[in-house]
């Protein structure tokens, strides 16, 4: 596998301004005479097709839901960053872009990070122009939040909203595109296969969910925004339908995966009520700039939290963190809330949570103010819970919320297979081993409104493919591969559901690959994973039929995935033999905080799939604007 | 507790659909309506019949997939939710639930609770927007939006485009979904320029679609699990009027 990064020379402000002057351009004529595809329409997905289109290319955009609007980027709640400094509290774009490759524990690609900081600023001028609706000051300029990591304000939001708003601007930006005829817009279409000729993407298969029609797509190139694999762990803050096979279908057509052990933890979900649960919801972490968690220090203590005395509490993150406190960054509040709960502190059932306190804030600021910045967030916590969080403290406990992990891009986003491109929460690229909060949001508009647009033509204007259609023998094959796998499925005619098999492997998952991992746990997952895919390739029962709309169906495909994915997944956390980020090897702390290991591990991880053993290679991470420290947020 | 459900089952499209009993039993009050649904599910699959299709993303309230009849109601009828956000705890043992799609001429049911609601995302493509392209916007803040109007947009822009005000409405109208977009844009100095266009290219998709006239009845209102106000159809109608005085 050959992982070239081309990283442009020179010094990190210059980088992407060089770049861009180097890069070859299409004439807008020639322009129309390629076609895109773009799989998938959250931030990402929907932002490239809508700007591919603007620029002239003739767009496929391609989704699984219904609408384009209802992919997962809408359900993001606290906003998005911006070196703005529009609050004159000293923000830059280095300073967004160090605190991004620190939040990720030195473990992201430095000069993409860079060129995401300094994207960030178009990209609020750029939603504004639009409409979106961001929050603002009485004066009529937009208004700011902090968010973890971070000791600026450079966080936009609207309301608890932000994601949909954001969505529903890129959303707009794709419906005109589509009015206009530039982009074909396919709904409830799912991708199951990435076909490539000479080496190169050229296309996909898709399934339609509602007539069952498998059908073959060519084009010049393919865009991947898919979304991460959260959902590996069956309960996440995620959609019921994230899921791996876009990318992972890619990675078996030898697309390097790199990462995959990076997972992100969010700190404040709602608890885990019962076995039953679908999902895990999400109470945004812009809450953390008011609230105060805390948990009692007495062992087993279930007083009500009205009756637990202030001496009796113990505010853990202001007492380990006393320059971030409670907006400490997610893997660090997570692992802390963990902490409190191994050792018995943990409130409300079975013992795994903690409270978010806002009496202080409401005693500060009035009712009236919390209940503008956060009332739609009170209000879903009270439908959830049936409690009341104005007046008993929310219980919280960290939920799988994102996945920085993704298949392997360059610095043009493109992965080691010329011609698949890969962008959003999909790729790998910018979030090392830990995400801050508020950054998904910009590096989806990032990748899809002002770096692909940019670097796709420069692989288009020299990739020199001979047009090729869907008759090409290539797709023939991808085609018969998916209905092979369809009639497999609904031959098995097992005992057990598919969602059966999905939650035992999340479970798995999450109590060895979880908040925190070891050697043991891992190997034993490692036999444990193909033991249970086994029983599911004999045992699974897919009711109905291909022709028809048929969730059970799309359900085995996604979960057959996951069950290869998560091996992968298992066999990278056990290879970094570090704690870095979200990935916490029981082996490696100090004092309960992740120890890294920068002299073996300052690598990126990319497994190639597609032999009979997963392979891994490593991309050499090289810093020279920042310098990898102790990550501390003391 | 233990359910008794009347479900609509529709194999497609083309084929005619009835309602179908099932009992359902091991039902937390902790649970979501459509973990009920996922519950029923199960047991369905176990017995080896065809799970009961229904939209559902999500389950935040946000991506409006979910989409389901309850008891005569869109989302059920509580007070700003929609049925991923419904719980368990507001019915009783023994109860009997009627759970159906929406219904609208321009809403084709797809199988059991699927409907298309693709008229939904044309009505936008008719002008549902601000037409500027990706790049060359100016500073964000170098246009001072007064934070009242910035309110009134985002109130209108909360829409989830779930269609529960059209499945509510005896005219199937699809005026609260079309005029909380128009609303969105048209408070804000970004939306000036193509305001009136906007509003009558709208309300033409939005015939054309198949969906009714407005009933002035509100019960859009009622049932949109974002409490959309009726003052956006006010304001859409008001616009329209001086479209067609302007020509």
């Amino acid at each position: 596998m050959k992982l070239e990064s081309r990283i442009p020379s020179g010094p990190i402000e210059n980088k992407w301004t060089s770049h861009k002057m180097s890069m070859p351009l299409i004439n807008p004529a020639n322009k129309r005479k390629f076609k895109i595809i773009v799989v998938g329409t959250g931030l990402a997905g929907s932002s490239a097709a809508a700007t591919l289109s603007e620029l002239g290319y003739q767009v496929e955009s391609f989704c699984f839901q219904d609408s384009p609007r209802r992919a997962h980027s809408i359900a993001a709640q606290g906003g998005i960053n911006a070196a703005k400094n529009y609050q004159n509290d000293g923000d830059s774009v280095r300073r967004l872009a160090y605190d991004t490759v620190k939040g990720g524990d030195f473990r992201g690609r430095e000069s993409n990070i860079y060129r995401l900081a300094e994207v960030s600023v178009n990209i609020i001028d750029q939603c504004v122009a639009q409409g979106v609706p961001f929050a603002r000051e009485y004066g009529g300029h937009l208004s700011n939040r902090s968010f973890g990591g971070a000791q600026v304000s450079r966080t936009f939001y609207a309301r608890g909203q932000t994601g949909q708003q954001l969505l529903i601007g890129a959303y707009q930006a794709l419906e005109k595109q589509i009015h206009t005829g530039s982009v074909r817009m396919h709904t409830r279409h799912e991708m199951l296969e990435l076909v490539t000729i000479d080496g190169h993407a050229r296309g996909i298969i898709t399934r339609d969910m509602v007539s069952g029609k498998v059908e073959a797509w060519a084009a010049d190139a393919v865009v991947l925004a898919t979304g991460g694999y959260g959902n590996a762990y069956f309960l996440s803050t995620n959609a019921k339908g994230c899921n791996v096979t876009a990318t992972w279908r890619a990675a078996k057509k030898g697309a390097g995966f790199a990462n995959p052990c990076y997972t992100q933890i969010h700190p404040t979900c709602i608890p885990q009520a019962g076995d039953y649960q679908s999902k895990l919801t999400l109470m945004s972490e812009s809450l953390r700039n008011d609230g105060r968690v805390w948990a009692p220090k007495k062992k087993g203590d279930t007083r009500a939290p009205d009756q637990i005395p202030e001496d009796e509490r113990d505010y853990y993150l202001e007492r380990k963190y006393p320059s971030f406190g409670n907006l400490a960054p997610r893997d660090i509040a997570s692992r802390a809330a963990k902490q409190v709960c191994d050792e018995g502190r943990g409130v409300g059932p079975g013992g795994r949570g903690v409270f978010l306190d806002f009496a202080d804030a409401i005693k500060r600021l009035g009712k009236k103010v919390i209940s503008e910045r956060y009332g739609n967030l009170f209000d879903m916590y009270t439908t959830i819970t049936g409690e009341d969080p104005y007046s008993v403290p929310m219980r919280i406990y960290p939920a799988v919320h994102y996945t920085m992990g993704g298949l392997w891009v360059d610095y043009n986003l493109m992965s080691n297979l010329p011609g698949l491109h890969v962008i959003g929460e999909a790729n790998f690229s910018d979030h090392g081993a830990n995400r801050l909060g508020a950054s998904a949001l910009m590096q989806g508009l990032a990748d899809g409104y002002f770096v692909l647009p940019y670097t796709i033509g420069a692989y288009l204007a020299t990739a020199k493919q001979p047009k090729v259609t869907t008759d090409h023998p290539e797709f023939k094959k991808a085609v018969a591969d998916v209905n092979t796998r369809t009639a497999k499925f609904l031959s098995i005619k097992g005992k057990r559901t598919v969602d059966s098999f999905h939650r035992q492997l999340g479970n798995m998952m999450w109590e060895k690959c979880g908040m925190a991992r070891n050697d043991k746990g891992l190997n034993e997952l490692l036999k444990e994973i193909p033991a249970l895919r086994e029983e599911f390739w004999q045992n699974v029962n897919v009711p109905g039929s291909a022709d028809n709309l048929n969730t059970a169906l799309e359900k085995a495909g996604r979960v057959a995935d996951f069950f290869e994915f998560c091996e992968t997944m298992a066999m990278d956390a056990l290879d970094r033999d570090e704690s870095c980020g979200g990935h916490f090897r029981e082996e490696h702390e100090d004092e309960g905080e992740a120890k890294r290991n920068d002299e073996k591990f300052s690598h990126v991880s990319v497994w190639e799939v597609t032999g009979d053993k997963p392979v891994r290679h490593k991309e050499p991470l090289v810093f020279e604007a920042f310098h990898p420290s102790v990550r501390s947020y003391k | 507790m233990k359910l008794k459900l009347h479900v609509w089952r529709q194999p497609n499209k083309d084929q005619a659909g009835a309602m179908k009993d099932y009992a359902v039993e091991g039902v937390s009050e902790h649970m979501s309506f459509l973990e009920m649904m996922d519950t029923l599910n199960e047991q369905l699959m176990n017995k080896g019949e065809e799970p009961v299709a229904f939209d559902h993303d999500c389950r935040e309230g946000i991506c409006g997939s979910c989409s389901m009849v309850i008891n005569g109601l869109p989302h059920g009828g509580h007070k700003g939710v929609t049925v991923c956000q419904l719980h368990m705890r507001h019915f009783k043992d023994g109860d009997e639930i009627f759970i159906e799609p929406w219904r609208a001429k321009a809403f084709p049911v797809l199988k059991d609770l699927v409907v298309d609601r693709a008229a939904f995302d044309r009505i936008v493509a008719s002008g549902g927007y601000v037409s500027v392209a990706t790049g060359g916007a100016p500073d964000a803040n170098a246009l001072p939006i007064p934070k009242k109007e910035a309110d009134l947009s985002m109130d209108a822009a909360a829409c989830i485009g779930c269609g529960a005000c059209v499945a509510a409405c005896k005219n199937a109208s699809a005026m609260l979904f079309t005029a909380a977009k128009a609303s969105h844009l048209n408070h804000l100095p970004q939306g000036q320029p193509e305001r009136f266009e906007r509003v009558k290219n709208m309300s033409m998709q939005m015939d054309a679609e198949g969906f009714g006239t407005c009933t002035n009845l509100s019960q859009c209102e009622a049932v949109c699990p974002k409490e959309i106000s009726v003052r956006v159809i006010a304001e859409f109608n008001a616009d329209l009027i001086k479209a067609q005085v302007k020509g």
